[in-house]
């Protein structure tokens, strides 16, 4: 489904993912670990298709396309959906018109007709119920004086509306208390399905502890230095990353 | 009295006795403006006889004033002597044939903002049967207002029909001498709208200027008099979002609104004369005064505007709340790209006691565009337990364009309160991202940041021109971004 091949991206003249290579296959969750400033981030935004970051060399291939040759909103068409690590607010603009033009707008592009106001309000009333999530938040504007856990609260209740292929999570359990965080593992539970992946950014276990990955990578300076099942993420909790990091030095 | 003014004074009084020969049966006066000018306007529109005193008494007064040079605003000196102050209202013959003779630019906005052609063809002016729907509208719609017992004429018959009522209110918000702009405009003005609501009564329908549009040439210099009396209600509507050219460049209206005890007028602009090319060449000068007076008890005025032409904007929408517990609004959507510069705001007068007023200002700027915020509210002596707030916002798109604010507070009733609010911000990298990543296309996503940053203000637009509203806005700041 998606496929990274020798990826190096920076901003501002500096290297920031220094030749990484990914394979995800349907229906796979991986989860990306590592260290703050490793380039966790910065893969995730290079594949939703931020500008600012610039690819030097290497290729990445989604569901048999050059995905860097796209527009982000050409990614988003294409059922890429990136939850951000810092959800942005968009004063005065209300949250169900916004969940509602993306919506349609994704529709659209994928030849299917835009939801009318009504089956659409069904469709996310049935969401909220399954998220536990509170309506209230439908009437504000998107984000605004959101409190952090309200904000990735959100962000799954987009994800579960765009039904996306690929669902990259930027650290989306950061900041969560324990309800929330069971929410949001919930919520990426009922998505999994034969035909759609996950990339799964966190610095805890305690997520995978709810969402199974099929596979843990260690990102570290730019590339991916460990690859495992779940018990790399345990051991990793026991062990911090510094081990890895003077194998991989060592190597 | 300085040696100069005195001079002036003397012509001004000889020329006043001496009278003048004028061709009343010339349809244009040459570019200049003097007391026989005056004299001819007054005579064509065969005015009753205070009208004339009264012109002539402004152009008086005009004659000693100064052009205000405070607001922040850059634009070459205007030549008085070079513009002419009366031509008949053209025929429509003299205008295009057809619509393959208008500029096909001005065309496409119309076709964006899905202006059927018929009207297309009035607005750009091609000679047409006059059986284009508003007509017979206009008509229904007077008979309705007859009934209900509501003015709505110009404001040339109004001085026929209701010489009392235009004598009476006429200069009494926005008085001759009030500014340069407003002296010239009481001078020489040539027509505007007159609206009368009696006492208790609800005016049945929007009132809008749309339905005299067939009243061409009456842009440069217009005049608006509405007047609401007790507990009665009117909103009224100015202008219309199809984007219009006009050969003359100043434009210098005065509106003057009356509320008496109980009575509410909303009045709400849109406003898109032709700001010019990337250099702001060719577009309007917009100099305005519009001003109202909240004269009775618990009377309530509100301004609502959306500003996207012309190449300069001076213009500040005003309350005087002189009755107790009246109450002044004013919410605003200023526009300026390209080379465009608005230089906008408010003035809230607070004379009477519980009197509140709230002020929502949004000012977009992209390319080049400078936008100015200008508002002052000020507490008298009386204003008892006065209140205000004001929310002023600027939005920019790119890092060419600029926003000020200036905002004047006096308070001298020590019970009164004032607060204001203001923010800047830019249309983020961040925001477009997160709206393209959710599949929107740019063009949506700056427009959807726009909406959401003037809601407030369009939530207080009548429903459809709220529609049309949003859809002007779309189309001004198409390609502002990227
Ligand atoms: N816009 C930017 N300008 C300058 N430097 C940047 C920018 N974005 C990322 N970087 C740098 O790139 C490196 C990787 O950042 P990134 O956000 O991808 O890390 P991360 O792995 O997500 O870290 P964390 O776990 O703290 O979220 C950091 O050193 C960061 O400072
Ligand atoms: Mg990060």
């Amino acid at each position: 489904m998606l496929s990274i091949n020798h990826l190096h991206a920076g901003i501002n003249g500096e290297e920031i993912l220094k030749g990484l290579n990914l394979e995800i296959g349907a229906g796979e969750v991986h989860a990306i670990m590592g260290p703050n400033g490793a380039g966790k981030s910065t893969l995730s935004k290079v594949l939703a298709g931020r500008e600012e970051y610039v690819v030097t060399e290497g290729s990445v291939r989604f569901l048999g396309q050059d995905l860097l040759a796209l527009e982000p909103e050409e990614r988003a068409h294409l059922g890429i959906f990136m939850a951000f690590q810092y959800p942005v607010e968009l004063p005065g603009v209300n949250n169900t018109y916004f969940l509602q033009t993306s919506l349609n707008a994704i529709r659209t592009a994928r030849g299917e007709e835009p939801l009318n106001s009504l089956n659409f309000m069904k469709q996310v009333r049935s969401k909220l119920r399954e998220l536990n999530m509170d309506e209230s938040l439908l009437r504000r504007s998107v984000n605004t004086g959101f409190s952090g856990g309200e904000m990735k609260r959100n962000e799954i209740l987009q994800m579960s509306l765009l039904e996306p292929k690929l669902a990259i999570l930027d650290e989306t359990d950061s900041g969560l208390d324990i309800d929330a965080l069971r929410i949001v593992a919930d919520g990426v539970n009922a998505l999994r399905s034969p035909e759609r992946s996950m990339l799964v950014i966190t610095h805890y276990q305690r997520l995978l502890d709810y969402i199974q990955p099929d596979y843990v990578h260690v990102l570290s300076n730019g590339r991916i230095i460990r690859s495992g099942d779940k018990s790399l993420a345990l051991e990793l909790e026991e062990k911090g990353y510094g081990w890895i990091k003077a194998q991989e030095a060592a190597a | 009295m300085d040696a100069a003014e005195k001079h002036l004074e003397e012509l001004a009084r000889t020329g006043y006795t001496a009278g003048f020969v004028t061709d009343i049966e010339a349809d244009t006066v040459p570019p200049g403006l003097d007391e026989s000018v005056i004299r001819f306007i007054s005579a064509k529109k065969k005015e009753p006889a205070f009208m004339l005193e009264w012109r002539l008494q402004a152009y008086h007064k005009w004659l000693r004033m100064e052009v205000p040079d405070w607001a922040h605003l850059n634009y070459p000196k205007i030549d008085y002597q070079a513009i002419s102050y009366y031509s008949a209202p053209k025929s429509a013959a003299d205008g295009p044939k057809s619509l393959d003779e208008v500029d096909p630019e001005l065309l496409r906005t119309y076709e964006k903002l899905g202006i059927p052609v018929e009207e297309q063809k009035v607005l750009a002016g091609v000679a047409v049967d006059m059986v284009f729907d508003s007509v017979s509208v206009a008509t229904t719609f007077r008979k309705q207002l007859a009934e209900a017992g509501v003015i709505f004429c110009s404001i040339s018959e109004a001085m026929h029909d209701y010489p009392e009522l235009v004598q009476k209110y006429l200069g009494t918000v926005v008085p001759q001498a009030d500014n340069y702009f407003a002296a010239l405009n009481s001078a020489v003005f040539t027509d505007g709208t007159f609206v009368y609501i009696p006492e208790g009564v609800r005016c049945p329908m929007e009132l809008s200027t749309y339905f005299r549009i067939n009243e061409r040439n009456t842009g440069q210099f217009e005049r608006t008099l509405i007047i609401a009396d007790k507990g009665s209600y009117v909103s009224y509507l100015e202008g219309c979002t199809a984007p219009q050219r006009d050969e003359n460049q100043l434009h210098a209206a005065v509106v003057e609104l009356v509320a008496l005890e109980d009575a509410r007028i909303k009045y709400s602009t849109v406003q898109n004369w032709y700001p010019g090319d990337e250099n702001g060449k060719g577009g309007i000068y917009n100099f305005v005064t519009k001003r109202g007076v909240c004269q009775g008890d618990r009377s309530h005025i509100s301004w609502t505007q959306v500003e996207t032409g012309s190449a300069i904007t001076w213009k500040y929408p005003s309350c005087i709340l002189r009755g107790d517990d009246s109450v002044g609004e004013f919410y605003s959507v200023a526009v300026a790209r390209a080379a465009q510069q608005a230089d906008t705001g408010t003035k809230m007068y607070h004379l009477g006691k519980n009197t509140r007023s709230t002020i929502v200002s949004k000012g977009i700027s992209a390319d080049r565009g400078q936008n100015t915020y200008r508002g002052l509210v000020r507490m008298n002596r009386g204003a008892e337990n006065g209140r205000n707030h004001t929310q002023c916002d600027s939005l920019l798109i790119g890092d060419r364009c600029g926003a000020h604010t200036f905002p004047y507070i006096e308070v001298i009733n020590p019970t009164a309160k004032v607060e204001h609010e203001a923010t800047t911000s830019r249309i983020g990298e961040d925001q477009l991202f997160y709206c393209r990543q959710r599949g929107l296309s740019e063009e949506d996503a700056v427009s959807m940041i726009v909406n959401g940053f003037c809601k407030e203000v369009f939530n207080e637009l009548p429903m459809e021109f709220a529609v049309e509203a949003r859809k002007l806005l779309e189309i001004s700041l198409e390609g502002a971004v990227g």
